[in-house]
């Protein structure tokens, strides 16, 4: 007598698996990795090291000791939290900052709402602030991006083109004065600037983001109203008064502009369900950028701002539906 | 060829696996024993007007519809009626049915039994319609929703448009496309039977794009047919599902909680236009019908022309017999259809394929959490949320799920087909619209 398994449709699955998105993630991190090495050298490959192993154990330990559950080290997130821990610190972070940055992103950020996939906060961020507001020396002494190719150098150390443009324009200068000091936007694009690890290169930066386009694991909705509405506000300000105010170019390129809209703002546990709550998303995370980084007492706020709106994706999930079968209006906007 | 139509919201390619799709359709023995089921249309189930020990002909009616949706069953095979019992169903439950033990096969005479094509469609709407209705045709695609009724627009509605859904866009089954490629001719005649019973003059025949031979012999067909035309469509799941299908066919949108006629279509499988060929211009009662039998493993992929009531074990063994590592049977597509735990169960009205799959693919991949990558909602082609809907139902919280539209469920699951986390999000949405669909009904119709 034979046995048939007995259960409800579908019979047959996609090949999607959590896995793959995860190590689709770490292949589109890939280049920003390879920058940030060639330009930071073994220091990076430290920071990578420490923080991807840190992430990796503190998961382990609260998944085996603490909750007692199933340990799921190999579905590849607490890998993607390591590798985004590290491109979001200086390179010549202290290793024990690290670990206290793995600590906090996989136990407090991750694990203390559930661990994986009920997280309202993006882990990395959650650990770049923490990071941020107990270290400000450490991690705001930026190594000068050198060429590994050029020989092993003593680090110089020296500020973002954002902190240049903050102090510069608090101290009463012009952007025009100011022009000299910033890096060119070629350097912009290349990686050739101060900041953190995973930061300095648009070009790398976007190849990833093209990569988890084409394998859908992101969609194009966050990063372009995120940056889409970068341009426009800082454009506005830019055309009111250009002596004062950045212009938009230098807004998307510096700073964690790109790593945020590309790997931090569409990490899909703490961004919105749908497309349009997509958009809206972006939209608020640009707009607070902008304000941060104009108005703010910190030079960048690419982190503040995403943490800022994972906050409110629960009321974003509620208020934005997506477009019902046979249902008008196109919106459904509920209070 | 142009831009190629579908439907606009979600969708799924799933691997298309048409193995049996140039396997001729073969006639089946008839078996020893026929079981029929009371129940095989949608609504309620048939009531025996035979008893036992009755001698039967092929084509006689065994029980009556019990009620108006509901269809009469006529004797596929000719002897005598054994037992009226409980037997199995096709999903494997025990329900009252017929077993007639076969003796030869001696048909109703006012069956035509002859080839030839009976084109002359000189009929009044209602005639049409009381065929239909005392033919037993339901809807053949799997739905077995009685066809008469949707003949029938409600008051106040009137048909604009006739979709005949030659779309099949389960993997795997081929019935609908053998169909086409070998009754055609039927087709276009039961199309035109269908036309002139809901009085419309435009008939649009969707088949998917995977099918070029079918839309190649179907175009030919059609020339000098008018108001009837073939429209390829792009290959995507779920679009033989109604609303879909309508979508893609002529841009509308069925409202939500509404039947197709309200945006003037209405919609019939192909296997039912041949269906109503048959009963209309053959006299011919529906007890038999086209069903795959297919699977990776099975030697020989077919496509068989079936009485109702064969044990599913007899298709399977023409089929070469069933492969060593079969680990599941299902009863329809693999999308949609039904796992069923024995290979005694009857082929019905509404059976179109059974599905062998291999040990290796017949289990579940362990559930894992939901990341929120938004990949269900992304595919959903009614624009609904599933990881929500799965998650309120799991609660028990059905005033949300109402609210969140779960009735609008069609459930072709190409949400958990795409789930990366491998949640059975049909299993929780299944179950929230079986409860919140019980809630709806104990508030009684309040519009």
């Amino acid at each position: 007598m034979n046995m048939f398994t007995i259960s409800g449709s579908p019979h047959v699955k996609s090949d999607e698996s959590t896995k793959k998105i995860m190590y689709g993630v770490v292949i589109a991190m890939m280049p920003a990795m390879l920058v940030s090495i060639y330009f930071f050298g073994l220091q990076a490959v430290r920071v990578l090291f420490l923080a991807v192993l840190a992430s990796l154990f503190f998961e382990w330990v609260i998944q085996k000791y603490l909750i007692k559950g199933p340990v799921t080290l190999m579905d590849g997130s607490a890998l993607v939290t390591g590798i985004l821990l590290a491109f979001n610190v200086p390179s010549n972070l202290p290793a024990w900052m690290i670990i206290i940055g793995a600590l906090v992103a996989i136990g407090m950020a991750k694990m203390s709402f559930g661990g994986l996939g009920k997280n309202i906060f993006n882990p990395a961020l959650v650990a770049r602030v923490f990071l941020l507001v107990s270290f400000p020396v450490q991690m705001t002494s930026w190594p000068k991006p050198q060429p590994i190719t050029e020989g092993l150098a003593d680090v110089i150390t020296g500020p973002t083109p954002l902190g240049i443009i903050k102090e510069g324009l608090g101290a009463g200068k012009t952007m025009s004065e100011l022009k000299p000091e910033i890096p060119t936007y070629m350097q912009d694009f290349t990686g050739q600037m101060g900041g953190s690890m995973g930061e300095v290169s648009a070009i790398a930066l976007i190849l990833g983001g093209i990569y988890m386009l084409w394998k859908k694991i992101i969609t194009w909705h966050i990063p372009v109203s995120m940056l889409a509405t970068v341009a426009i506000f800082s454009g506005i300000l830019w055309g009111i008064n250009p002596e004062h105010y950045a212009d938009p170019m230098f807004h998307m390129l510096t700073g964690g502009m790109l790593l945020g809209a590309i790997f931090m703002a569409t990490d899909m546990v703490s961004s919105p369900m749908t497309n349009i709550g997509q958009l809206v998303f972006g939209f608020g995370v640009g707009l607070l950028t902008i304000l941060i980084r104009i108005w703010g007492a910190y030079p960048e706020g690419v982190s503040f701002a995403i943490l800022l709106m994972n906050a409110v994706v629960p009321l974003i999930n509620k208020g934005f539906k997506p477009k019902r079968f046979g249902v008008k209006p196109a919106v459904t906007i509920k209070s | 060829m142009g831009i190629l139509k579908t439907f606009a919201l979600g969708g799924i390619h799933p691997k298309e696996n048409k193995l049996s799709a140039n396997a001729a359709i073969e006639t089946l023995a008839i078996p020893k024993q026929a079981f029929i089921p009371m129940g095989q249309n949608l609504g309620a189930p048939s009531k025996p007007v035979v008893k036992r020990g009755d001698k039967v002909k092929t084509g006689q009616l065994l029980a009556e519809a019990g009620g108006f949706i509901s269809t009469p069953i006529h004797s596929p095979v000719s002897g005598t009626i054994f037992k009226i019992d409980n037997i199995l169903n096709s999903s494997g439950y025990k329900q009252p049915g017929i077993i007639i033990n076969v003796e030869g096969d001696e048909w109703e005479e006012s069956i035509d039994r002859t080839e030839e094509i009976n084109s002359n469609i000189d009929y009044s709407s209602q005639e049409i319609i009381d065929k239909v209705k005392k033919s037993g045709l339901v809807g053949m695609g799997g739905a077995t929703f009685p066809t008469y009724v949707k003949l029938m627009p409600p008051p106040g509605n009137t048909a604009e448009y006739l979709i005949i859904n030659g779309v099949e866009c389960e993997p795997y089954l081929t019935s609908d496309h053998r169909l086409m490629l070998e009754k055609g001719k039927e087709i276009i005649i039961g199309t035109q039977l269908l036309m002139k019973a809901l009085k419309v003059t435009k008939a649009i025949i969707g088949i998917e794009n995977n099918k070029p031979d079918a839309i190649n012999h179907m175009t030919e067909l059609v020339k000098g047919k008018e108001g009837i035309s073939i429209m390829p469509l792009k290959v995507q799941y779920p679009q033989g599902g109604e609303k879909q299908l309508i979508k893609a066919a002529v841009n509308r949108e069925v409202p939500s909680g509404k039947l197709p006629i309200a945006v003037g279509c209405v919609v019939q499988n192909v296997g039912t236009a041949f269906a109503i060929y048959e009963a209309v211009q053959k006299n011919k009662p529906l007890f038999e019908r086209v069903v795959t039998v297919t699977g990776k493993a099975v030697k020989k992929p077919s496509n068989f022309l079936v009485r109702i009531g064969t044990p599913i074990k007899e298709l399977i063994d023409a089929a070469e017999g069933l492969p060593e590592n079969t680990g599941k049977i299902i009863n329809g597509g693999p999308m949609m259809g039904k796992a069923i735990n024995s290979t005694e169960i009857p082929i019905v009205k509404g059976s179109s394929g059974i599905l062998l799959m291999e040990n290796e693919e017949s289990h579940r991949e362990t559930e894992s959490p939901c990341i929120r990558c938004s990949k269900c909602t992304y595919v959903c082609p009614m624009g609904l949320e599933p990881f929500l809907l799965s998650k309120v139902s799991k609660l028990g919280k059905f005033d949300i799920a109402e609210e969140e539209m779960i009735m609008d469920c069609i459930e072709c699951g190409s949400c958990q087909y795409t789930c990366p986390a491998n949640i059975p999000l049909l299993d929780y949405l299944r179950l929230g619209k079986n409860k919140t669909g019980a809630i709806i009904r104990s508030r009684g119709k309040t519009g």
